[in-house]
Parts: C-alpha cells; structure tokens; sequence
C-alpha cells in the first residue's frame, strides 16, 4: 500500500489540423502515497491543469494510464473530489444544497438526517455554519471558494485533486483558505494533488512539490520534498532558513524553465507565446537541493 | 425632488405622447381621412363594449373582455403546446450536434412563414374534425407559429451552459434524468423562459389572424365583422384591445423571467 495514486507515462495531445499532433503532457510519472500532500507547479500553461483534470477523468488521457488505489482510473466519479479554481457553484442552489447534490449522490444509502448532519458538518468546518442557506449570488469569492473545499470533502473521496483554488482570492483570504484547506486535511487523512503557481502555498501546503517543466510536451522536471513537520504554522516555517532555501530552489526552477520555451518552438511545436529563438543549452534538469 | 422627476418621466411623458396620437388622429380624420372615425366617435360607439366588459348579446356582438377572453383561452391551448412541442425540440437541438444539423435548417425555413400561410394547411389538415376544424386549425396555427423561439432560445440556453456546471455533474456522477432535472433545466431555465415570453407575444399576435379566416368569436373575429359592417369605430377598439392586452401578457412574463434571473 504505499503507492495510492500511480500515473504512469501520461500523455495528452490533441490532433492539430495539418494533421500533425500537439503534445501537452508526455510521459508524466508520478507516484503519491496515501495521506500525502503533493503540489504541483510551473507555469501557466504549461500542462499542470491538464494532468489534474486527467486524473479527475474530466479529459481522457491519449496515453499511459492511472491508478488510484488499485484500480484504473476511468471516466470522472465522485471519488475524487475535485476543487475548481473557479468555485463552480450551481447558482440556483444554496451552499446547503450545493453540498448536499454530491452528499446524496455518494451517500445514498444513509438515512436522510445523516446526509443532512454530513452536509452541515462540511459547511461549519469551513466556517459557514452562518450562511449555509445562502445562494451564491449571496455569498463573497472566499465564502464560494469555501463551498467548494466543503463540497469536495463531503463526498468522503479517495482522493482531492485542487486546481489552482486559491488562484482568484485576496492574499488574506488565500492564507485563511490554505489553513481551512489544512486542518480538514490533516483531520480526514485524505490523499492530496494540488495545482498551483504559487511557490509559497506550494511549500507551506505539501509534502512534495513536482515540478513541471514547461509545454508543450510537459513532463516531471524535478521532485522537491518539503521536510517541515505537521501541524505547521506559516509563522515558523517562514522563519526557518530551511524555507528560502526551498523557495530559491523553486523559483530558481521555475526560472530556468521561462527562457526553454523559444527550444521548444524550433521543435516544431508552437508554444502559446513564442519567445525568440534562444540557443542556450540546458543541462537535464539535476538542480539539487544544497 | 426626485420623486417628482421619476412621475415625470412615467406618467406625464407617456400621456403627452398619447395626447400628441391622438391629435394627429383627430387631425386625421377631420382633413384626408374622412371614412376614419375621430377619437370622440369612436368612443361614444365602443363604450358600450368598454362599460359592459362581460355582456353577450349575440355570437358576435359581445362586451371586449369578454371577447378577449374567448381568444385568450383560444391562445392559451396553442401555446400549451408549442411550449409541449417547443421546449424538447430546443433541448435536443441544443444537447446533439448531430440533432440541430437535422433540425436547425428546418426550423429557419419554417419560423418566417406567416400565420396566414399555416392556416389554410390547418383547415385542410382537420377537415375530417367537422364542426371543430376551425378551432383545431386556429390551435394549430397558432401553436406552430409561436414554437420557433421556445425552440432556439431553448437551444441557445442549452448550449450556453457553462462547461463547469457539466463538469460538476460528471464529477458527481449523476445519472442522465438528474443531470437533466438538477442542472440542465435549471441553467437554461432564463433563457428558456425569454423564448417563452416572445412565443406568447407571437401566439397572441397569431389569434387575430386565426380568428378572422375562422370567423370566431373574440376580438379578432370581431374586428374582421365589423369591417364587413362599415363600423370602423369598432376596428380601432379592437386594435387598442389587442395592443393592450399582448402588453399586458408581456410584462407579466417578464416579471416571472426577473424573477428567474440569477446573478
């Protein structure tokens, strides 16, 4: 049991019109055991996102395969709880009834006041036992966003995978979001894949942090482990001179990899902003931690 | 201070330009129109229609709403099922590509023909009905002529939905009928409703033409005999009846659409 989420050689492309393909995503390994935090960065647009909705079965993979605790991953189900980076809330419904859509799917077989307690536990927990019966309209960005974590944990999934949650909040908010994000995690031991660009909430959020190199053709460029212990509190670890260490690694990383998009164009492949023809060599991506 | 300047612009604005109608309409009648009955003829005429609403006092010769209701309910049937035949059809068109190739090309074709065109197809269509035929083609009339934006504004509201929300059922794994029941009907549900609110506008526009090649009673049906008989001041009765009243559905539809509308 030590591998709970397994991708193997993942790969997306999509047929361009001249016939040719483009490749987002090639041979993407990556290995999580359960109960882990792994976070995901690189830059936007550079194929994170897609590997996330792979694994949540939004977008079949062209090849390799992933396996969730045994079994083949196929098609989307609730037993992965998905967190979008919009909070993607049925307008029409209240936050209650947000939450109880996915509660009643999954726990059909519990009696009507247990899925009304499930319902109402996710909610206090993320601090909206106020304004549970509010429509979205109703609600600000953060408290959406909330709705969002309360929704994807009450389906009691294998697994949550976090597209860039907090990508569209306030840096308040964020950091209130990220702790919420924590103690729900810490409490239910759930296995964790976060999508984000943000190197501060990738360090203070997870166990490792892969990083992708850029797209097309997207693949794992380096795997950092982030040693702090758990609970963390954001005031220690950013005072720890282990934590710039680690940040420098990343944004070093993250830095090499702005300036290989212009390799990639002479590949053949168009990237999204092509950058001029660049000659620089790049060693394979061996960037230790000192 | 502001209050003033709101009556303004809602009350007195309005009754300046009626005011400015019918004056012209006066002018009208009193210099190149001399058949046209001026606006005091044509109230000392119609107002027995006016102040005995719901009188009867022969087929045609009934009080205007109780004209109006006649054709009301007459519209009402037609545009039960336009919206009984419309809001699948939209459905459909919107969800399968391969459906709105079938169809969208049809419908473009058919939503331009005029309610005058439908009608004579209807007659034919229920000659077998005997003493219901004109009432079955009127129906049918007025039912294919209001379908068309029930149908395209469903189709629109369909395809318009957002890729999140699909996303969220799929994630859910919800079945196919609550899919359908919990975010489709609900997402499309405004646009929906906008294509409901023109369809009634066109079904009530349908009845007049319907009710005079039927010659039923209504307003309609009334406004076409009273030109047979010369009595012109009746027609333009008719025609504020009319206006009104499709105003009046047309307000309380969009009320209920406000009310639909989430932000």
């Amino acid at each position: 049991m030590s591998d709970y989420l397994e991708l193997s050689d993942l790969g997306k492309s999509y047929e361009t019109p001249g016939g040719g393909a483009s490749i987002v995503v090639k041979d993407f390994n990556l290995k999580v055991k359960r109960g882990e935090f792994v976070s995901l960065i690189g830059h936007s647009g550079c194929g994170k996102s897609t590997v996330l909705s792979m694994v949540a079965g939004l977008n079949p993979q062209t090849s390799g395969g992933i396996i969730l605790a045994g079994k083949e991953v196929v098609g989307p189900g609730p037993d992965r709880g998905v967190v979008f980076q919009s909070p993607c809330l049925l307008p029409w419904m209240t936050a209650y009834h947000n939450v109880a859509l996915g509660v009643d799917q999954v726990f059909y077989t519990a009696s009507k006041e247990e899925r009304r307690q499930i319902v109402e536990y996710y909610l206090s927990v993320v601090g909206l036992e106020e304004s549970m019966h509010k429509r979205p309209s109703e609600l600000s960005q953060g408290m959406r966003q909330r709705v969002g974590i309360a929704r994807a944990f009450a389906l009691a999934p294998k697994m949550l995978l976090l597209d860039e949650p907090f990508g569209m909040l306030d840096t308040l908010t964020r950091y209130e979001l990220q702790q919420v994000l924590l103690s729900l995690w810490g409490r239910d031991q759930r296995t964790a894949l976060l999508v984000t660009h943000d190197v501060d909430e990738a360090i203070f959020l997870s166990d490792r942090v892969v990083m992708m190199t850029d797209g097309p053709e997207a693949e794992v460029g380096d795997i950092m482990e982030v040693p702090f212990t758990r609970p963390r509190s954001r005031k220690e670890i950013m005072a720890s001179p282990l934590y710039d260490r680690l940040r420098a690694h990343l944004i070093e990383f993250l830095e090499v990899h702005a300036h290989k998009k212009g390799r990639e164009k002479a590949k053949g492949c168009v990237p999204k902003h092509p950058l001029p023809e660049n000659n620089e060599s790049h060693s394979p991506l061996t960037l230790q931690l000192k | 201070m502001k209050e003033r300047g709101f009556k303004l612009d809602w009350l007195l604005l309005p009754c300046l330009g009626s005011i400015a109608v019918l004056l012209l309409w006066w002018l009208s009648s009193n210099t190149w129109s001399k058949e046209l009955p001026d606006p005091m003829k044509t109230w000392n005429s119609s107002k027995i229609y006016v102040l005995e609403p719901f009188a009867k006092r022969g087929e045609l010769d009934q009080g205007i709403l109780r004209f109006t209701v006649l054709s009301l309910s007459l519209v009402l049937k037609g545009y039960v099922i336009a919206l009984i035949l419309g809001t699948p059809l939209g459905f459909c068109i919107g969800l399968s590509k391969t459906f709105a190739k079938a169809f969208d090309p049809l419908c473009q074709v058919l939503r331009p023909v005029s309610p005058l065109a439908w009608l004579p197809l209807g007659m034919v269509l229920f000659l077998g009905a005997g003493k219901n035929a004109s009432e079955l083609a009127a129906v049918f009339t007025i039912a294919i002529c209001s379908m068309w934006p029930t149908v395209l504004n469903t189709a629109a509201g369909v395809r318009a939905i957002p890729q999140d929300y699909l996303n969220v059922a799929k994630v859910l794994k919800l079945s196919r009928s609550q899919t359908l029941r919990k975010v489709l009907l609900p997402a499309a549900l405004p646009y929906m409703f906008t294509g409901f609110r023109l369809s009634l506008g066109i079904a009530w526009l349908v009845i007049v033409a319907a009710e005079m090649l039927t010659g039923r009673p209504g307003v309609g049906g009334f406004l076409w005999q009273e030109y047979n008989a010369l009595i012109y001041e009746h027609i333009i009765l008719c025609i504020l009846t009319i206006g009104i009243v499709g105003f009046v559905l047309d307000r309380l539809m969009s009320l209920v659409e406000n009310r639909l509308k989430f932000a």
